[in-house]
């Protein structure tokens, strides 16, 4: 067994992780968690819808951020997908989707404010990033026949439009549908940074111990994805799309001369600004690597490593729920409302409530992370179990489970894995800003500190991370001759 | 169908883009640093909003926050015009408006205090200052860009103890706000905390704080905190002696509901410099350049 390279590569993950675990702070800190949490599923079951004031116009405002931003970023990655083949524009690509949506948010926070732009623009800039990738990858796949069918002098845009495109027409709008569920999930967690977003209204609910609300707010925002199907058409996306600008909210207006002052002076260095020179910028640089960047990056790297590993064992429990070779389908609708739930709930707002209930420590992230990206993969590997047809005397049980069905499943379930071992640490560092010593904590600092110098070097730290780690994940990936589709 | 889609796209893009340079009326906008649960600032400042209108006889609304740093880009990007802000975050915001002043403060805020408060588990007792026994436990800031949260309690830590918060306490953690440090010490989430008074003291008033968990262990000096500050473009975009009838609303504020709200007695005049002491602690310990 151990000469299988995808066993081996799994204990070594395992074995990383165990090490991680000797230097990672994981504690319940809080007196009474198992009481809170208690109270929490109390008002999770006893919701009050009318309590809020303005939560519909802030289920409408989720809505029409992520729709303006998703379009925005189909758009523009669409766009950016037909030069993807420039190494250029892979690498912006690459950058622009390795910042999370929340440092975007953060950043445009401090120049255009609380205008409607800085949520759109939040989602659609990583988005476009994501979009370039995933349809370059499409068309790149898309049938050569037709094109070679068409008469000779058809111009380049009308080959493109009518040989290329409706090959990959229903794999790209599939995909779109699916960021659309994502984008979803984006609008909401802005809320948390101060858009009139679900967010911002869950945060305060949470955060007064106000349970019945939130659970309102939580269980709206299931309906809300789990009814997508039945309300977003092809037919009515036009009409959405359209219409969403007009439900973004006035905001603030924005005033133009905050975007220069924050590109020609608050992101310039302190050094270069004070005019101390290159050597003034080199102790500037070291002390903030040393002070911040490193213990971030290495509790960030830890807490990635640990979350990975979770996730993967969350999904080997999960799977089962939902597939047909167990249970029948009584226990399986209960399995998939189940993995509705992990799914649909945003990383970060399942870290914040256990945060709440369990104190501060790496702990609540972990099992964030893993809840949340085990439930989503646990989906998918469940869904591809049910079509493995099993002889009919196969074994029935826990050796039905460990030989006939993991087994197969197994590759794509560590495809899978390494696809979102880049989305883990991009979540793992956005957590900082809940108080876990990651990167996105030092980011928030310096933020809150009004550094913005240091919060864009933090940043593009940030973002050199994911990057590697994407670059490592795909390599592993291309050397166990895994395959998978993309997930968000 | 996908030209006919992209088209649509780029159409509303464009709408979008011109829905949202509307011109809109001057509004008189203020915001406040959220350093209280939400429902009472909103309660709190819809309040002060309402009767700012009637004073100045002008369209006033207030935008809620979720961060300090928030209040003090708004107000730095001329999205607010006035804000309430703590000492540090007033100092913050000052120094990026040039000509913005403070105007008002509560009759408080000139000799303003914080408690260093513990939950019973620890077994501290209140002392003259905070000491060696608070080693190894555990400690919560309030917000990161505090003055009573954060910079005075931060403050006395490295004076007192000459060490960083970090090496002198076991974990150190930022409640967010100081109704949100109080449950959390109350809970025994964390050891030892650090609390405005005022909060503490309209807390105890309101019945919300079971004192067999959680005890006062030490009050620090006075320091100048919270106070009203506004942009030195006001008069020029909301018509001269503007400053001065805010100024004037705000000194002149005595509905009792209202102050109570705060809670503050009544409100006095401030200037820039009754701040200096802020600003030089926040040198000294590095949140400000």
């Amino acid at each position: 067994m151990l000469s299988s390279p995808t066993v081996r590569t799994s204990l070594i993950f395992t074995a990383i992780a165990v090490v991680s675990l000797v230097f990672a702070d994981i504690a319940v800190t809080s007196a009474n968690p198992w009481k809170d949490l208690g109270r929490f599923f109390l008002g999770i079951i006893t919701p009050d819808f009318f309590s809020t004031e303005g939560l519909a116009t802030a289920l409408l405002r989720t809505v029409a951020f992520a729709f303006v931003g998703v379009a925005l970023g189909s758009v523009g990655g669409f766009l950016l997908a037909l030069a993807y083949r420039a190494y250029p524009v892979r690498i912006f690509c690459a950058f622009i989707r390795a910042i999370h949506e929340l440092f975007w948010a953060l950043i445009f926070l401090q120049f255009f404010g609380f205008h409607p732009l800085t949520g759109v623009l939040a989602i659609a800039i990583p988005y476009a990033g994501i979009f370039a990738k995933v349809y370059s990858e499409i068309l790149e796949e898309a049938d050569p026949e037709p094109g070679r069918l068409l008469p000779p002098g058809t111009g380049v845009i009308s080959a493109f439009l009518f040989a290329r495109i409706p090959d990959c027409w229903v794999q790209m709008r599939t995909y779109t549908a699916y960021r659309l569920e994502c984008g979803l999930r984006s609008s909401a967690i802005l809320g948390f940074v101060g858009l009139p977003t679900l967010g911002f209204y869950l945060e305060s609910a949470f955060s007064q111990g106000h349970y019945s609300d939130a659970g309102a707010m939580l269980i709206l925002f299931y309906v809300l994805i789990a009814t997508l199907p039945l309300w977003v058409k092809p037919k009515l996306l036009p009409v959405y799309i359209l219409g969403a600008p007009f439900f973004l909210g006035e905001g603030m207006p924005i005033v133009w001369g905050n975007v220069t002052r924050f590109f020609t002076q608050d992101i310039v260095p302190s050094p270069l600004k004070n005019e101390e020179g290159w050597a003034g910028m080199g102790s500037w640089l070291g002390e903030l690597f040393v002070d911040q960047a490193l213990p971030g990056i290495w509790n960030t790297v830890i807490l990635t490593q640990i979350a990975l590993v979770a996730t993967g064992i969350i999904a080997l429990l999960a799977f089962p729920l939902i597939s047909t070779h167990f249970g029948g389908p009584a226990r399986r609708t209960g399995g998939h409302v189940f993995l509705v739930i992990l799914r649909s709930t945003p990383e970060y707002i399942l870290a914040y409530i256990l945060l709440q209930l369990w104190g501060p420590s790496m702990l609540p992230a972990v099992v964030a992370l893993a809840l949340h990206n085990g439930g989503i993969i646990g989906h998918l590997i469940g869904r591809q179990s049910s079509s493995i047809a099993l002889r009919p005397d196969a074994p029935s049980g826990l050796d039905r489970y460990t030989y006939e069905l993991v087994p197969r499943i197994y590759r794509s379930f560590l495809a899978f894995l390494f696809y979102r071992w880049e989305i883990i640490m991009r979540e793992t560092a956005i957590l900082g800003i809940l108080g876990i010593y990651t990167l996105g904590f030092y980011v928030d600092s310096a933020i809150q500190n009004i550094q913005f110098d240091k919060a864009m070097v933090l940043i593009l730290i940030t973002a050199s991370l994911n990057i590697g780690v994407d670059i490592l994940g795909r390599f592993i990936r291309r050397k166990l001759a895994l395959q998978t589709m993309p997930t968000c | 169908m996908a030209l006919n889609f992209i088209r649509k796209l780029a159409l509303t893009s464009l709408l979008f883009f011109t829905a949202s340079t509307t011109v809109y009326a001057q509004t008189f906008v203020f915001t406040a640093i959220p350093d209280e649960d939400e429902t009472k600032l909103v309660e709190r400042f819809r309040g002060v909003a309402d009767y700012l209108s009637e004073e100045l006889d002008a369209d006033v609304r207030y935008i809620p926050v979720k961060s300090y740093a928030a209040a003090v880009s708004a107000f730095r990007n001329n999205q607010v015009q006035l804000a309430w802000f703590g000492g540090l975050s007033g100092v913050q915001a000052r120094s990026l408006v040039p000509g913005s002043e403070a105007i008002a403060q509560g009759e408080e805020d000139q000799a303003f205090f914080n408690y260093f408060i513990a939950h019973k588990s620890t077994d501290l007792e209140r002392a003259d200052t905070l000491t060696d026994d608070l080693r190894g436990k555990t400690f919560t800031f309030g917000s990161k860009g505090s003055t009573s949260g954060r910079l005075i309690p931060e403050y006395h830590i490295r004076n007192i103890f000459g060490e960083a918060p970090e090496d002198v306490f076991e974990r150190v953690g930022f409640s967010g706000n100081h109704t949100r440090t109080l449950r959390l010490v109350e809970s025994g989430t964390y050891d030892v905390g650090a609390i405005n008074y005022k909060v503490w003291e309209k807390e105890l008033e309101d019945g919300n704080i079971n004192t067999d968990d959680v005890k006062i262990i030490w009050k620090t000096p006075a320091y100048p905190n919270y106070q009203w500050s506004i942009r030195g473009d006001v008069d020029q975009n909301y018509g001269e002696g503007f400053t001065d009838r805010v100024r004037k609303a705000l000194l002149a504020l005595d509905d009792p509901e209202l102050l109570e709200s705060f809670p503050r007695s009544a409100f006095v005049p401030a200037s820039n410099s009754d701040y200096e002491p802020i600003r030089s602690v926040a040198k000294d310990i590095g949140i400000i350049d």
